[in-house]
């Protein structure tokens, strides 16, 4: 799309030729900027080692290695275990699709609840989950180390689960409690007339008008926790690491002798999930965070 | 006995009180309307009987049965909101027999009363649509119809002709007040518009500032307003106020209007006599003053300035002064006096009304 279709996006048209040139050079540089890195990893990833070690870091691969990929995914080793990334990307499913997955109805529950139940104190207790929201990461280490050790988690994917869970739902309430403050009272008085009760009116009328945000929370929490690391690194080992700990394993498994090709094949393969979430639902997210409930 | 009570209830957001004491009596089969200007407390009152919100004190029975601590849901009513709230997600189907659903009527039951409720308000063509499908007027006969199939011992109306264009509003008005007749139910009907009021009710609460200013049926409140703000409130124009003086007359009393050479005397009707010697203030309502011949035999006839004259087609507003004080005139449509020009009215002393200066209460 060209600057020209773009009042379509609600910028205005820009008319000097000049100005709109220089735009343009300045659009595409910074977009160069941000897919350099992209783009090395993706050339060294069809590198094989020795070529990379004998050229440069940079460079166009003479010959296709393919099979970096398949050795990243099923046979690279990883601390003395040479499974490749495939277990490590599993574990990393196991915790982010039911994280998400959780965080997700709870923080439509809590949302919901917010919102439109009005119960003394909402505001209060709003204020209190989204300081979450704030809230460095690093502060929360400690309690969570506390916590984890005190239910018998320390070092397990479920413990991941909950961490992502609970912080997860600062976000999710805080995305659904602003969504859901469009739809009428008068919808939730008029179910109260007929009979409904909190969960009912929830699964009824709240869920079905819910999609949207639905989906912006739910790709805004699969990449994040996805992505994180520093949990996965503090609270888990060995076999139990998340992709993201892993490939920083990997990196130490190869000081001696660098594997870049390879590294980068884990790397891209490590990035696959949230790379396509964004491809699939990247403009979903953009309409959902602009759309209220009931048109 | 009566349908719905209400005792002294009050209610308070804060520091500000928004209901101050209201009790009403509402009769079995009774259409009462309450009327008011907005943030009367009049919703309020009407959420507080629907149990949507709790009073701060005074009780709430319906049915002979106190519901202070009874969900909405076990109070037996179903309300009509100005919003419609229709269940977006939900077919008109879906959205009338919700209510039977969460109450698990059995199924045969609730396509019985589906049926019945869309036979009444010929929705039938439209069971199948989302409410987003709807004209204004559908969607307020769907949410009509979802209120209808519960049949209920009390309908609660959160204005719910607000939002429809005129034309619309005039025939869902007769439409409801037909549905009234046909089926009996008591009905309590929240509106700022006394329109409505007038031609629904076969009573009117009139509201302000979070009191019951009157409760009457509608041609109590009209022609015998309990006080000036349901004087001014209702009737559009709205009923002519005169600071009078009341004096013994050779055969009566009269009232006199104005001072120096612009003061008027108007004959009173003998029940003013009580009040002779006082300063009050004089109602007198816009049709009640008329071209010269409209009142044959008992109209008083007067000359009185025009400031300005308003054909609306079926009838001529005129803009007067009696007495220096302004006045306005329902006339013949035909008589379009001019700006400036002075011309002959007769004044229907029989329907004035007098009231305290101070406190605004009805004197006679």
């Amino acid at each position: 799309m060209g600057l020209g279709s773009s009042t379509a996006n609600g910028v205005p048209p820009v008319r000097n030729a000049p100005a709109r040139l220089l735009l343009h050079a300045i659009a595409m540089l910074l977009a160069a900027a941000y897919l350099v890195p992209l783009v090395v990893v993706l050339l060294n990833s069809v590198r094989s080692a020795e070529e990379i070690a004998q050229t440069s870091m940079i460079g166009w691969p003479l010959a296709w290695a393919w099979g970096n990929y398949a050795r990243a995914w099923s046979d690279f080793c990883i601390a003395q275990t040479c499974t490749g990334i495939q277990p490590y990307m599993m574990n990393s499913a196991l915790v982010t699709v039911p994280a998400t997955i959780l965080s997700t109805l709870l923080g439509a529950v809590a949302g919901y609840a917010i919102s439109l139940w009005r119960f003394p104190g909402h505001a209060w207790i709003f204020g209190l989950v989204t300081l979450g929201v704030f809230l460095p990461e690093q502060m929360r280490l400690i309690p969570w180390t506390i916590v984890l050790r005190d239910v018998g988690l320390t070092n397990t994917l479920t413990g991941l689960v909950l961490i992502h869970t609970i912080q997860g739902l600062s976000f999710t309430t805080l995305f659904c409690r602003n969504y859901y403050l469009s739809i009428p009272q008068d919808l939730i008085k008029a179910a109260k007339i007929d009979g409904a009760g909190f969960f009912r009116i929830f699964a009824r009328i709240v869920l079905p008008l819910s999609p949207p945000i639905l989906i912006v929370s739910t790709i805004w929490q699969f990449t994040g926790i996805w992505n994180e690391f520093l949990y996965g690194v503090t609270f888990t080992t060995g076999t139990q690491q998340p992709i993201t700990a892993a490939l920083i394993a990997l990196t130490a498994a190869v000081a001696d002798a660098p594997q870049y090709g390879v590294q980068s094949a884990a790397v891209v393969l490590a990035a696959l999930p949230t790379l396509l979430v964004y491809l699939f639902g990247g403009r979903y997210f953009v309409r959902g965070l602009t759309a209220g409930a009931v048109k | 006995m009566a349908a719905l009570a209400i005792r002294d209830v009050r209610k308070r957001f804060g520091t500000t009180e928004v209901l101050k004491g209201v009790g009403l009596e509402i009769e079995n089969g009774e259409f009462t309307v309450i009327v008011g200007p907005s943030g009367c407390g009049k919703s309020t009152l009407l959420n507080i009987i629907a149990g949507l919100e709790k009073p701060t004190s005074g009780t709430v029975e319906i049915g002979g049965r106190i519901v202070n601590d009874v969900a909405p849901k076990d109070r037996d009513i179903a309300m009509v909101f100005q919003s419609y709230a229709l269940y977006p997600s939900m077919t008109v189907r879906q959205n009338i027999v919700f209510g039977m659903e969460c109450r698990n009527v059995p199924k045969p039951q609730r396509a019985e009363a589906l049926a019945r409720v869309a036979r009444l308000l010929q929705i039938e063509p439209l069971l199948d649509r989302k409410p987003a499908q709807l004209s204004g007027g559908q969607r307020q006969r769907v949410a009509m119809g979802r209120a209808l199939v519960r049949d209920p011992l009390l309908f609660l109306f959160d204005e719910p002709l607000s939002n429809l264009d005129a034309k619309l509003r005039v025939e869902m008005r007769m439409e409801i007040k037909q549905l009234h007749q046909r089926i009996g139910s008591t009905m309590v009907y929240v509106t700022h518009d006394q329109i409505e009021a007038m031609t629904m009710a076969t009573r009117i609460a009139v509201m302000h500032q979070g009191e019951v200013q009157q409760f009457a049926d509608p041609d109590t409140v009209y022609n015998r307003p309990a006080n000036l703000f349901v004087a001014g409130f209702m009737g559009a124009p709205p009923m002519n106020i005169f600071p009078a003086r009341v004096e013994a007359a050779p055969n009566g009393v009269q009232a006199i209007i104005g001072q120096g050479e612009d003061a008027v005397a108007l004959a009173l009707p003998d029940a003013c006599a009580p009040h002779t010697g006082r300063t009050v203030m004089l109602g007198l309502r816009p049709e009640c003053i008329a071209e010269e011949h409209r009142h044959a035999g008992h109209g008083l006839v007067l000359e009185a300035p025009v400031e300005m004259s308003e054909p609306t087609g079926a009838e001529t507003i005129v803009v007067l002064r009696i007495g220096g004080e302004r006045a306005l005139a329902r006339v013949a449509p035909d008589m379009r006096p001019g700006t400036g020009s002075r011309a002959r009215f007769s004044l229907d002393m029989r329907r004035v009304c007098l009231f305290n200066p101070g406190t605004g209460m009805l004197l006679a």
